[in-house]
């Protein structure tokens, strides 16, 4: 049963050959006996997850059920679920249960989707390793002795070991994409105001946006009917038509334009990695795709802007965890002052306090100019390069990550060295637009992923691409060994 | 970044850092500052600041009341509440 699609399970619930409470418990079960190697879920909720399934399996005889209903699936523990824990991989909300459910929670809530669990993290969604989770590293399950790729590494963890068929995500500057590049899966972050944030954890608000990791572009598309929508609550939201996904799946590719980055493919880029992707990119010309080099001169400047950006926003964001109205709390705090400064001190890890101080030293009185302001400019030249690129293709393609998974402590303890894995996908989150990854190779039986980045709302012809190299090829389909 | 800078930073985003731990985060934070100086090569005069990929602006609704009452649900998980109100250590002498 987790060796098949959620196309395909969706097929069998509609059939009645399969019920929603045999494919839940399946799933469990897996969970039960797989998870302590991997450690990619931080609360798996068993008795729910199969109330929902029996609901499910009534809403399946009754006839008329949406596709995904009876389908298990994983929330990324950063979406609000409403009476179950929801930690964000923090101590300061190690004891958070949410009133409320997410706008997402309840799209997939309403389409009868069945919930697991909720999936471990890089705390705050800040990491490209999942290392930093107060609740334990994850281990990618291609080589447990490797990192996953973060922030979003439970959930990509998950669906790599075939624990869980899909899983919601999050992506602020690579954190669906890399996981997915490194965990061997196929991975969306859509455009910027597509996909509500109601009740996902605030990180960087210009850049965070919920997505999906899955076993295929197909699954992808179906996952992606449910979650996005516009939502008033949001202010962020953009109300733009929402297509029917899997419509243009099987479109021809003859006469795209895919544009390859000359910048992507330079010092840094591992050899593996850089082989597999350019036999992937010859894989869509067979299918008819002229390929053309594309400049994105501003490239460098990426991620120096974004590690002004997003650590600005998140010590905005992050203000509103003071110990007083919910989250963690110090032991007798002398005064209001101490209050604040020892909960947040004693409630958020190393990676999140240096980026706190990071963006509050950027916003800070005399040097907001010199680095927010300038970083929002560099940001509008790094979109105006994509612009540019569009007028000549219709897409970009080119690797997730810059290297296959490494080794936990491999980034050592200088930050700037974990924040160059991000180097390929940052620039899309500081655009706004959809990018995905899909499994194009094994580099030492490590997978490799191949980067799509779209104009934006093109998420459409992106899955279309994806789906085109999948019906030729099947990296898409392998699983590790020890998880099969 | 010094140690007594990376203080008063902790005092503005209302952090407690210990000494010994103020002197490595100096490093580390100098660190990001380097990459970041990297910025400055840019020509960016004449560029205006972009803070959304569409330049979208907050979207206004009218001054009308729709939310819910959920005060209960909200104080069942603070740390210490009381009588609709939430307990900090006194504030005023």
């Amino acid at each position: 049963m987790h060796k098949s699609s959620i196309a395909e399970l969706s097929r069998q619930l509609h059939s009645k050959a399969l019920s929603s409470r045999e494919l839940t418990e399946h799933y469990l079960a897996r969970i039960e006996k797989l998870d302590a190697q991997l450690n990619s879920f931080i609360t798996v909720t068993a008795e729910i997850a199969l109330a929902q399934a029996d609901e499910a399996d009534q809403r399946l005889a009754a006839g008329d059920a949406p596709a995904l209903c009876g389908i298990p699936i994983a929330h990324k523990d950063i979406f609000c679920t409403d009476g179950v824990l929801t930690t964000c991989g923090s101590k300061m909300l190690g004891n958070f249960v949410p009133p409320y459910n997410a706008a997402v929670v309840d799209n997939f809530r309403a389409a009868g989707a069945v919930m697991l669990g909720k999936t471990n993290m890089d705390e705050f969604a800040m990491g490209s390793s999942n290392e930093t989770s107060f609740f334990g590293k994850v281990a990618n399950p291609w080589d447990l002795n490797c990192v996953p790729g973060g922030s979003s590494g439970g959930s990509a963890a998950a669906v790599a070991a075939r624990i869980a068929p899909a899983a919601t995500a999050t992506d602020t500057g690579g954190s669906i994409r890399q996981p997915a590049a490194l965990c061997g899966i196929t991975g969306l972050k859509p455009s910027y105001g597509r996909v509500s944030r109601w009740g996902m954890i605030a990180f960087a608000s210009s850049l965070d946006q919920g997505g999906i990791l899955a076993q295929s572009a197909e699954d992808t598309a179906l996952m992606l009917n449910t979650m996005a929508s516009f939502d008033t609550r949001d202010s962020t939201c953009i109300d733009h038509p929402i297509p029917d996904y899997c419509a243009d799946l099987n479109n021809s590719l003859e006469g795209l334009s895919l544009g390859v980055p000359r910048e992507y493919f330079g010092e840094g880029l591992h050899p593996g990695t850089e082989a597999a992707v350019r036999d992937a990119i010859k894989v869509l010309e067979a299918q008819g795709a002229k390929i053309k080099e594309v400049s994105l001169p501003h490239s460098a400047l990426a991620v120096p802007a974004y590690y002004v950006i997003a650590p600005a926003e998140c010590s905005a964001n992050l203000s509103r965890f003071d110990g007083v109205r919910y989250g963690y709390r110090c032991e007798n705090p002398s005064n209001l002052e101490d209050l604040y400064k020892r909960s947040r001190a004693e409630g958020f890890g190393e990676e999140v306090k240096r980026r706190i101080l990071v963006g509050t030293y950027a916003l800070s009185a005399g040097y907001y100019d010199a680095y927010y302001r300038k970083a929002q400019q560099v940001r509008r030249l790094i979109k105006q390069d994509f612009d540019e690129a569009f007028k000549e293709v219709d897409a970009i393609v080119g690797p997730t990550a810059p290297s296959p998974a490494f080794q936990f402590g491999a980034k050592g303890k200088d930050p700037v060295a974990m924040y160059l894995e991000d180097i390929y996908t940052i620039a899309t989150n500081l655009a706004g637009l959809p990018g995905m990854s899909l499994p194009c190779g094994l580099v030492d039986n490590k997978p490799v992923g191949l980067q799509l980045i779209g104009p934006y709302f093109d998420e459409a012809r992106l899955l279309n691409i994806a789906h085109r190299f999948q019906r030729e090829t099947d990296f898409h389909t392998l699983a590790p060994q020890a998880f099969n | 970044m010094n140690p007594a800078d990376i203080q008063k930073i902790a005092h503005l985003a209302r952090l407690h850092i210990s000494e010994e731990v103020a002197d490595e985060t100096a490093k580390r934070i100098t660190d990001v500052l380097k990459l970041v100086d990297q910025l400055q090569e840019a020509d960016t005069s004449d560029i205006a600041p972009m803070a959304h990929p569409l330049d979208a602006v907050q979207r206004l609704r009218p001054d009308r009341v729709t939310e819910a009452d959920v005060r209960e649900a909200f104080l069942r998980i603070a740390p210490q509440a009381e009588d609709g109100l939430y307990l900090v250590p006194k504030v005023i002498d």
